[in-house]
């Protein structure tokens, strides 16, 4: 048993725990914490604003599996943190966040930066902890790592008061944990199983529709598997693309609100709807009591909370998806479902996913497009939010899981930039492109500092509109055309703004010069390279079902 | 049919068992409040176990809204067990401190109410007199209504506690 302060007791669980990276800026609560580290083998990266370092942390995560972890100071740079806490909380990402927090005879008395961070992120962790006692340290570090990566994922905060980081104690690292109130249902029930397997072989219009906990449990192979074996069309969330390659000729494409109009029918007209491992959000469904009127639903899912919730179900699974999956794959096979297949065909031929080309001026689906084919489809890719992502969304065809950074739940603006600067320093050598709008990315662009000092070889492809893209698509549909602060008055010269943080940079103003500018970033290996995509201004995303309405309102290109 | 059906909105009675620690309590009214669900009454209590806590909670809501809030409830890592007690034979009391006028009148309804009710006199001033009651939650709000007749001066109520009658397994 090794003496030690409790700094170096974070510092040794964290090499316990194989942590590899560390995102976090210091402050005066989180000194000792720092002083630790720069003692420890993994590598601490500063960032320029803690909200990066939370989504950096999440792009690691998303792209390898493992937890993210982040270490912040007290009051503002724990309050910092809250936005991408929130986001990981609604992606269910597995993260560690250690605030720093005023000693902790302090706690309580509105000291010198104190925020009561427990508190305040309460409803947006998975769990929770102020440690008082720095002999809790390794238990409580041993159980936030479990927590966050076992049962549906999330972010766990431990809020360490600086004099409990200086305080010694015996350091023994436990083997295991032991949290009554946490056992997860990871197996799924046989006979839930064999009930769900039945209502499949019978099922004459079946939709296979998965969400992100595909892609968290690992089970993209299986889920192919399911798909090839029966023969169903399957479509994806927005958090659960990848889960099929987006070239699988069994795949209709993403569903909801900016989904295509066949993988939006097919839900619409099945008989059996195999969810897995998604959960039925409002962006899916719209108007709950349309949606998929003619359906017997099987819900798969590790979160027993996350069934019924929205939607009634016959067959509710609870348990780890992968599992689950492979159980059940043992007891399907081909269906017959020929005239199904006819009628979606049907629909495909009726509306494909188009946009109007040009021959002169840059579309922004064409800027995409040819990102995907020339960065290839297994390059890892982060968005931001707004009708870039969801062009990226449906032009960016991916091969795999674990590619596609986005934020779903939450719709973080500002996610894309640092989440794709995670993702790289997890995978230096894989090609990695952030897809985002000019909007967003100034909402987290201070970070380019920490890829330049870092030789970052991100993308970033920025699909220029000089407007708040998405809601100016809003306000000209809904609101009558009264682009009230949509415009981008004042924005940067991004090329300009790339080189001075010592980035690469190229502006793109014609269709023609697409292609050499992404071969030219391309050939960047050193540091981040920007695309400034100067593209159609008022370009829309279709299709679109708009929020709260069903197929019926569904508006397609005209 | 996808969607949920509205049934009718129940009463229950939750019994909780929690990690006897700090912070716990804010977690689950917490969760309350950011889902939106209702409390209408919660009494928390040290069990047999020290390190366990009993939160004796009752809400209401329609089916769904009952299933959600146990399944949220469950998923509390504090949480340990949660038992809908509703569903079972249970024991349950609340109790109520009221202060009423000393005047005849009064004292002679409330000596008809004792009758019914388990509640007794347990300060009893010049000008005004307190009841203490001990009753099921049915019975204190049939109780709370008669005595409102009276013209209550003051009054206290915990929340129900409550135990299912089967034995711990
Ligand atoms: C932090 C945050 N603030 C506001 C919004 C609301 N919002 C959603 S999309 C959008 C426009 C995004 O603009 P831009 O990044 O330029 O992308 P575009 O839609 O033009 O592709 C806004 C403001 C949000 N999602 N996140």
């Amino acid at each position: 048993m090794a003496k030690m302060t409790g700094a170096k007791a974070v510092v040794e669980a964290f090499s316990r725990e194989g942590v590899e990276y560390v995102f976090g800026l210091p402050g005066g609560a989180c000194l000792p914490l720092f002083d630790a580290l720069y003692d420890a083998k993994f590598k601490v990266i500063l960032v320029r604003h803690e909200q990066g370092a939370v989504h950096m942390a999440e792009g690691y995560a998303r792209s390898t599996g493992r937890p993210g972890v982040v270490i912040a100071t007290s009051g503002p740079g724990a309050t910092n943190t809250v936005t991408g806490i929130a986001d990981a909380y609604m992606d269910s990402i597995p993260l560690v966040i250690i605030t720093g927090q005023v000693r902790s005879y302090l706690i309580g008395n509105d000291a010198f930066q104190e925020a009561d961070v427990t508190g305040i992120t309460r409803p947006i962790t998975k769990h929770n902890y102020l440690v008082k006692d720095a002999k809790d340290l390794p238990r409580v570090i041993k159980e936030a790592f479990y927590l966050a990566t076992h049962g549906r994922p999330g972010p766990v905060l431990i809020d360490l008061p600086s004099d409990v980081s200086l305080q010694e104690v015996d350091f023994t690292y436990p083997d295991t944990v032991s949290i009554r109130g946490f056992k997860p249902t990871v197996e799924g029930h046989p006979g839930q199983i064999k009930k769900a397997a039945k209502m499949i072989m019978d099922a004459k219009k079946p939709v296979i529709y998965t969400g992100g906990g595909v892609i968290i449990s690992g089970a993209a192979r299986e889920l192919i598997e399911l798909v090839e074996k029966t023969g169903a069309p399957c479509t994806n969330t927005l958090m659960g693309l990848g889960g099929v390659p987006g070239t699988h000729p069994l795949f209709l494409g993403m569903l909801g609100m900016h989904g295509t109009v066949y993988a939006n029918k097919a839900v619409n007209f099945c008989d059996t709807l195999i969810a897995i491992g998604a959960r039925f959000d409002d962006r899916v469904t719209g108007d709950l009591s349309k949606f998929c009127p003619y359906a017997k639903i099987v819900h798969i899912d590790v979160d027993p909370s996350a069934i019924a919730k929205n939607v009634k179900v016959d067959v509710p699974i609870v348990g780890d998806v992968k599992q689950v999956l492979q159980e059940l794959n043992k007891q399907v096979g081909k269906l017959d479902i020929a005239d199904w297949w006819s009628e979606i065909k049907g629909w495909m031929a009726e509306s494909p996913l188009r946009f109007k080309d040009d021959p002169e001026v840059v579309r922004p689906q064409y800027a995409i497009q040819r990102l995907c084919e020339i960065l290839g489809s297994d390059a890892i890719v982060s968005t931001d939010v707004g009708q870039h992502q969801m062009w990226a969304a449906q032009y960016y065809k991916l091969s795999g899981p674990n590619q596609f950074l986005t934020s779903g739940g939450l719709g973080t603006m500002g996610y894309g930039f640092p989440a794709a600067i995670g993702a790289q320093f997890a995978f230096p050598d894989r090609t990695t492109v952030c897809i985002t709008g000019d909007g967003s990315f100034q909402m987290n662009i201070q970070e380019m500092a920490t890829a330049v000092y870092n030789k970052l070889p991100v993308k970033i492809a920025v699909i220029n509109n000089n407007f708040l893209g998405m809601v100016r698509q809003w306000q000209e549909m809904f609101y009558n055309h009264r682009y009230s602060s949509s415009e981008m008055g004042g924005n940067p010269d991004f090329v300009a703004l790339a080189k001075a943080y010592g980035a690469e940079g190229v502006r793109v103003t014609r269709k023609s010069e697409v292609d050499e500018a992404i071969r030219f970033a391309q050939s960047i290996k050193d540091r981040p390279c920007l695309i400034d995509f100067m593209v159609v201004e008022e370009e829309n995303v279709f299709p679109m079902i708009p929020s709260g309405k069903s197929l019926e309102q569904l508006i397609d290109m005209a | 049919m996808a969607q949920h059906d509205p049934t009718p909105i129940q009463e229950r009675i939750l019994s909780v068992l929690v990690e006897n620690r700090s912070g716990v309590l804010s977690h689950v009214v917490g969760l309350f409040s950011a889902r939106g669900f209702n409390i209408d009454s919660l009494a928390v209590g040290e069990t047999e176990d020290a390190t366990i806590s009993r939160i004796t909670l009752v809400s209401h809501g329609d089916a769904r809204t009952i299933e959600q809030i146990k399944k949220q409830l469950n998923k509390l890592i504090d949480v340990i067990k949660v038992q809908d007690l509703t569903e079972e034979e249970f024991i349950d009391r609340e109790l109520m401190l009221v202060k009423l006028r000393n005047q005849p009148a009064v004292r002679k309804s409330v000596d008809e109410l004792a009758r019914q009710f388990s509640l007794s006199i347990v300060d009893d001033g010049p000008k005004i007199f307190t009841l203490v009651c001990t009753e099921t939650r049915e019975n204190r709000k049939k109780l709370f209504e008669a005595l409102r007749q009276l013209g209550i001066v003051e009054i206290a109520q915990t929340g129900a506690v409550a135990l299912s009658k089967k034995t711990k397994d």
